[in-house]
């Protein structure tokens, strides 16, 4: 079943060679291709607006900026244009974000990076066709639900009269508490919450990859007594690596840009001192504020920037010496 | 198809059969709680009576969620950000994205890189946030629509898919028929696209249906919320005016627990009951994006 495509993906990037071809046309030709580059233009012009010139716009990260004098006219910041910086840095609060920021990313990475491995491992391996696609099609449900609603969930669920997770607690004889108000539960419900939402999705990508898998090596396998966990330990565990490494170096590099909507909207008053994370922060000091310091906040964000593209190269550099998968 | 069916095997298949099911169960469970709920009565949901059946079936919820003006309001907003929304971020995506795969388009590289170094370099919220200021969208229709419209990384899974899928004699055959480049585009690659726009159009429709950032940033009139903004209202009742607000205590009130069930349910059937007709596209999308990253 696997075959077909394989050879569909290996003939269809021959004509490579063809290109030569290409370039041997009347010049009228080149004038034709002036309708690519109007195909092009709409998204050029939205991605400068969009996306280049907020990148121009950090400068304010170097300035007091206000609203009055705009960016080219609000005055430099002190120390060199260093100053909001340094503020960040030496926030008595600085060290406690970062850790609550690193906590859950390190957290969700080494689950969501493992857990969907395993289960594609495991989906892998059902051999009732009807019954996969239906554990499929379950698995994906949640991902389709908004972060509001889900946290929308935690919050009711976790009630404490009422919630369905006091209720189980209480059955089993344990006390109720106000689970959304817990410090020690904090990156746990995140965690789980996202497992819960995610694991199913992101196994699609290692299934796919898996239902792809050269037949034969499992035939030659059984011949030489191979049983199942030998196989899959084998065969198809090695086979998703490459792309289990992929996909871990591009969530290192993500590392300190946590998801704002679900922290954000998860935090209580009570939970504040373990769920404060660089992006909370910084819609607090800004947009969430009556007073904003866009200034302030856009230096936390380059700061923020900076520090996840040094670890992506730096994830990247040691997974091309260790492994030879690099994501260029 | 293999030769699987001896003992040791067979005892694997069922172990494995059984953890699935279970994994599959429980997956589904906290939405058969919550669906059991939306169709009990206000009574036995304030009870904390409801499991996985509903206690006292009653519709009343129901009743009182459709008559609830905001609800609706967020809904219509909705419905209109994500058709617009939809419509424009397919037609952004895949016009950029046909360009990008032709090998024949001089500065293509330059191109790619314009477009893929902004997935690694952003401006960061405060910055765009002086942007859409700047263009005008601040507190109208079009921030929901247009910041986040193009998902660069769809748009390089929509060119791989292209290179990889579409066999370049069969647009060099067309050429030399005399087809015209936009032409080549609509009436041959396109539908040659389709498990990838089937992808890319769920993406779509999920993204703006479940969008809720930009309606915390770029806007405070009441009457262009979208649904999950008023979502947020109802379901974890945060005021996000004040600072640091009380969340999940105190206002909740405001409507009864069952409600948030049934708004729940509300809001999330539509992209409930569409992703299964998209299902046997994902593989196939995700898998081109994971050919070249």
């Amino acid at each position: 079943m696997s075959h077909p495509q394989k050879t569909d993906l290996i003939t269809s990037s021959l004509p490579q060679q063809a290109e030569g071809t290409v370039k041997r046309r009347p010049s009228g030709r080149r004038f034709r291709n002036l309708s690519l580059y109007l195909l092009l233009l709409p998204t050029v012009v939205y991605v400068f607006l969009l996306h280049y010139l907020p990148m121009g716009g950090l400068i304010i990260a170097f300035k007091d900026y206000n609203s009055f004098q705009g960016i080219f006219q609000s005055p430099w910041a002190g120390m060199g244009g260093f100053e909001h910086f340094y503020s960040f840095v030496t926030l008595p609060n600085f060290w406690a974000i970062v850790r609550n920021t690193l906590v859950l990313s390190v957290a969700s990475i080494a689950f969501n990076t493992v857990l969907p491995i395993i289960l594609a491992l495991m989906i892998n391996e059902i051999r009732v066709g009807w019954f996969k696609k239906t554990v499929q099609t379950i698995s994906y449900a949640p991902y389709f639900i908004s972060v509001v609603v889900v946290v929308g969930m935690l919050f009711s669920f976790s009630d404490l009269e009422r919630g369905i997770f006091n209720n189980i607690i209480a059955a089993f004889g344990g006390t109720r508490s106000n689970l959304m108000e817990s410090q020690n539960l904090f990156a746990f419900i995140y965690v789980a919450s996202g497992l819960w939402q995610g694991l199913g999705w992101w196994a699609i990508i290692y299934v796919g990859t898996l239902s792809n898998v050269d037949q034969n090596l499992h035939e030659a396998a059984v011949i030489d007594g191979a049983g199942r966990l030998r196989r899959i330990w084998c065969i198809n565990l090695p086979a998703i690596l490459p792309m289990a490494i992929i996909m871990f170096i591009l969530s290192i590099g993500n590392m300190l840009s946590v998801g704002f909507e679900k922290v954000y909207l998860m935090q209580t008053d009570s939970t504040l001192a373990v769920s404060e994370i660089i992006s909370t922060y910084v819609y607090r000091v800004s947009l969430g504020s009556r007073l904003p310091e866009y200034s302030y906040a856009a230096a936390i964000g380059l700061f923020n920037s900076v520090i996840n593209i040094i670890l992506l190269v730096t994830a990247n550099l040691i997974s091309r010496r260790v492994s030879e998968t690099s994501l260029w | 198809m293999m030769i699987e069916n001896r003992g040791k095997d067979k005892v694997f298949n069922w172990v494995i059969l059984i953890l699935m099911g279970l994994y599959a169960f429980v997956t589904l469970l906290p939405l058969l709680h919550v669906l059991a709920n939306s169709f009990s009565s206000a009574d036995a949901v304030n009870r904390g009576a409801v499991g996985l059946w509903p206690v006292e079936f009653s519709l009343e919820s129901y009743a009182r969620v459709f008559r609830e003006e905001s609800i609706l309001r967020g809904y219509m907003n909705t419905l209109i950000y994500t058709a617009v929304g939809t419509v424009l971020q397919l037609v952004l995506q895949f016009t950029a994205a046909y360009p990008l795969s032709r090998r024949d388009l001089k500065g293509r590289n330059f191109f790619s890189f314009y477009f893929v170094l902004t997935m690694f370099i952003n401006g960061g919220l405060i910055p765009t946030y002086l942007v859409v200021k700047a263009l005008g969208m601040l507190n109208t229709r079009w921030a929901m629509i247009i910041p986040g419209c193009v998902g660069i990384y769809n748009l390089i899974i929509i060119r791989t898919y292209i290179t990889s899928s579409i066999p370049w004699e069969l647009q060099e055959a067309a050429m030399i028929d005399g087809c015209s480049n936009v032409r080549l585009f609509w009436s041959i690659v396109l539908p040659l696209c389709k498990p990838i726009l089937a992808v890319m159009t769920l993406y779509a429709i999920v993204g703006y249906w479940n969008a809720y950032f930009n309606s915390l940033m770029y806007m405070w009139n009441d009457d262009l919320y979208p649904l999950q903004r008023v979502l947020q209202n109802i379901l974890i009742a945060n005021d996000t005016g004040n600072i640091g607000g009380s969340i999940g205590s105190g206002e909740q009130a405001l409507l009864s627990e069952s409600l948030k069930y049934v708004t729940i349910v509300v809001s999330s059937a539509p992209i409930l009951f569409l992703y299964p007709f998209f299902q046997r596209f994902f593989e196939k999308g995700l898998m081109v994006g994971g050919v070249k990253g």
